[in-house]
């Protein structure tokens, strides 16, 4: 029987950590599962009984709602019996240690748990400790796997392939985990990556994820398929990164003004939620070039695809 | 570890001795009477043999930078788990820094520190306070301190971020002979990073601690021992830039030392990759182009000792989210066997300078007397086998942390133990 379940298994590793040193087939076979799966959200019923029996915990450690709503709705989708654990603050402010709330997941027999953490390296730290499969929802600015591949199932039902894309990525790049995890899926399935923005959000030696990099935004327009704005943390100002909102807006804000002057405007994702009038005008983000509605229900098919992936591989085949 | 007392006239038997300062390496025995040194390639007749079978037999090793936890913090370590490790890793004697609780900026503590050390062979020479309560703002009784047994003064995990305040500590300490060792961070440049800023830290999502943080306090700290006459040691130096900033100051003639760790010496940034507690220190681990620089400037002497920085952790410390965990490794137990493997037998150090660099040169810094295998001197001896294979196994240490990188790495050199006076302390016992 395991070995049936071995050859049935469309992922190499048990866990989805990263995007990483994922191959492109694999990253591929993903998307194509999304895109079958998709179908169930459009039905009268929207809801299968593949994951039935299967326990899935959310452990969030960090606010989060679109993230955490999306696994859910995912979940309840595939008939998982799911469980919500929200608690903010590390181990340092809160009674339980990352460690004892590993072993009681263990002692509750969880099937899946998907995690989001402040502090990089967590989903591997309970990988580690977890018979459980781990999904990672976010850890830090590290890795952010799901938010890249509903980005990259987007671009794919935009573009129809992502080879030779022309994808640049704009804002906080220092501090972003949806930036990484989509350099590395655009670079395994194809695409040219650029980063933009202010020297002080860029990350040390960040060429050294063979990407482009600018601090000129109407450049990375000119030069770019489809942009990705990222989500400026309001509190980037405050611990000194930018002299105030109002100057990234002038300075790196998509507006409708600076798209006018382009041959062709790209295609707009945004991970979400937006800062309207911070990263990106309301009149770009309304506008027919966004597609960020678009990736939110995306994100549902995907996150189906990988729990299905993941923690029924035999039916997924 | 208890220590066992040695046959009143022993002979240990085929060893290699080696002490660079007698320019002595050679194949031979030894002969220990009564806590001394009776005779050197003399035969063995009338003694009590040791079959040393090439174990190496040399002056007893100092390591200039430990961290004994006691008091306040006993669950890591405890002056004897930590004199212990000391024993087992091949140590005769250590300095410890201050940081305790509470801290060794005060005589009684620091007297107490050595009451509680003389029940050990391992000697302990404590390391006071530049400041009271490292707190940065007022100078400590230097003067008392050292007359109570302190051989030099630190912030150690701090900095003296008050340059004036550096500036006084340069030259009060000027009364002491004793230096002002330096850990060399600008808290602002270090920010909320913990580990060396890089591609790496990039990749892995954790803030960085640029070279910068070390370089500049580096810097600031070499002009002022320059200025002041004062004297200067430099700990854990980890960047090249701040190694090029020692060397241009000696050169100018500034009164300034330096010590590098194995850690430093041997592993990168890469380490960290995979996210483990026990790759997170003070300074952080860097480039290859830093070791590299390093160990070049081991070989051309920039640096007059290898020190451990030996930091204990309890698990509750360790086993935590990277961001979260406490910064230090330990190092008591590894250090020869590393540097041994990793140096000597590479053939980029020679053994004889190995033994310079753990005895002769972190004592001269704080100005101890260095032993000597000659005869009429003290038994203070470290033994350790050169062609002994074994696997770093953390449950077998020592010290009551087991916070090392350096599990499961096979390494050729290791240490047996040590010889003090008339007794013997060590992991295994040597004649038996």
């Amino acid at each position: 029987m395991a070995s049936e379940k071995k050859k049935g298994r469309i992922l190499s590793s048990r866990h989805l950590l990263g995007l990483e040193g994922m191959a492109g087939e694999e990253i591929a076979n993903i998307l194509d599962t999304a895109d079958a799966l998709k179908e169930i959200l459009d039905r009268p019923i929207k809801k299968v009984p593949t994951l039935r029996g299967v326990t899935v915990v959310n452990l969030f450690f960090e606010a989060s709602t679109r993230t955490r709503l999306s696994f859910e709705l995912a979940e309840k989708r595939l008939s998982a019996d799911l469980m919500n654990f929200s608690t903010s603050g590390s181990s340092v402010v809160k009674g339980e240690t990352l460690l004892d709330t590993a072993r009681n997941i263990e002692a509750m027999r969880i099937d899946v748990v998907v995690v989001r953490h402040q502090c990089p390296g967590v989903p591997g730290f309970l990988a580690d400790r977890l018979s459980s499969v781990v999904v990672n929802a976010g850890d830090g600015a590290h890795e952010h796997p799901t938010q890249a591949l509903l980005d990259l199932l987007t671009l794919r039902q935009k573009f129809g392939d992502i080879k030779g894309l022309k994808v640049a990525i704009i804002g906080d790049i220092a501090h972003s985990r949806v930036v990484k995890s989509n350099i590395y899926g655009l670079k395994a399935l194809g695409a040219e990556v650029m980063v933009c923005g202010p020297p002080t959000l860029i990350p040390r030696d960040v060429e050294s994820l063979q990407v482009k990099v600018t601090h000129n935004v109407d450049k990375a327009l000119e030069w770019a398929d489809t942009i990705n704005v990222l989500r400026l943390q309001l509190e980037r100002q405050k611990s000194g990164f930018l002299p105030s909102l109002r100057e990234y807006y002038w300075t790196f804000g998509i507006t409708m003004e600076r798209l006018s002057r382009l041959r062709e405007a790209p295609v707009i994702l945004h991970p979400g939620p937006m800062n309207r009038g911070v990263e990106i005008e309301s009149a770009v983000a309304d506008s027919d070039y966004a597609v960020i509605l678009d990736q939110v229900t995306n994100g549902v098919a995907v996150r189906m695809a990988v729990l299905v992936l993941l923690s029924a591989p035999e039916i997924a085949v | 570890m208890e220590s066992v007392k040695l046959p009143d006239k022993l002979c240990l038997k085929n060893t290699r001795l080696i002490d660079p300062v007698q320019n002595l390496d050679q194949t031979g025995d030894l002969v220990i009477e009564n806590g001394k040194i009776s005779a050197v390639n003399a035969g063995c007749s009338g003694a009590r043999v040791w079959d040393m079978n090439g174990a190496i037999v040399c002056p007893g090793f100092f390591d200039i930078h430990v961290h004994l936890r006691e008091p306040g913090f006993e669950d890591a370590e405890t002056i004897r788990s930590g004199q212990e490790a000391a024993g087992g890793g091949g140590f005769t004697a250590v300095a410890c820094m201050p940081n305790t609780m509470p801290a060794l900026d005060h005589a009684g503590v620091v007297r107490w520190v050595s009451e509680e050390a003389a029940k050990f062979p391992v000697a302990v020479h404590p390391i006071a306070a530049i400041t009271k309560q490292r707190a940065g703002e007022e100078l400590t009784e230097m003067v008392e301190l050292h007359k109570a047994g302190a051989v030099a003064f630190s912030d150690d995990g701090g900095y003296v971020e008050n340059s004036d305040l550096m500036r006084r500590a340069l030259e009060y300490s000027l009364l002491t002979n004793a230096p002002i060792i330096t850990h060399a961070e600008d808290f602002k440049l270090t920010g909320s990073g913990v580990m060396h800023e890089g591609a790496v830290s990039t990749r892995l999502g954790l803030a960085g601690i640029p070279r910068l943080s070390e370089d500049i306090a580096t810097v600031r700290d070499l002009m002022l021992a320059e200025y002041t006459g004062g004297r200067l040691h430099l700990a854990h130096v980890s960047t090249e830039g701040a190694l090029r900033a020692l060397e241009d100051a000696v050169k100018r003639g500034a009164k300034v030392t330096a010590e590098v760790t194995p850690h430093h010496l041997l592993l990168t940034d890469k380490a960290v990759q995979g996210y483990s507690t026990y790759t997170k220190m003070k300074p952080p681990l860097r480039e290859e182009s830093d070791t590299k620089a390093l160990i070049a400037g081991l070989k051309n002497r920039s640096f007059a000792a290898i020190a451990t920085d030996h930091a204990p952790h309890t698990s509750d410390l360790k086993e935590v989210p990277f961001d979260e965990a406490a910064f230090g490794i330990i190092g008591l137990e590894t250090a020869v066997g590393l540097i041994w493997d990793k140096l000597v037998m590479t053939e980029q150090i020679t053994a004889s300078y190995m033994v310079n660099l753990f005895c002769a040169g972190p004592r001269e810094i704080v100005n101890l007397p260095v032993p000597a295998i000659k005869v009429g001197e003290a038994v203070e001896l470290t033994v350790f086998h050169p062609d002994e294979k074994w696997t770093v196994d953390t449950a077998e240490f020592y010290s009551k942390s087991n916070n090392s990188p350096y599990a499961g790495w096979e390494l050729t050199g290791r240490p047996w133990g040590i010889l003090k006076g008339s007794l013997w302390a060590g992991r295994i016992q040597p004649g038996f």
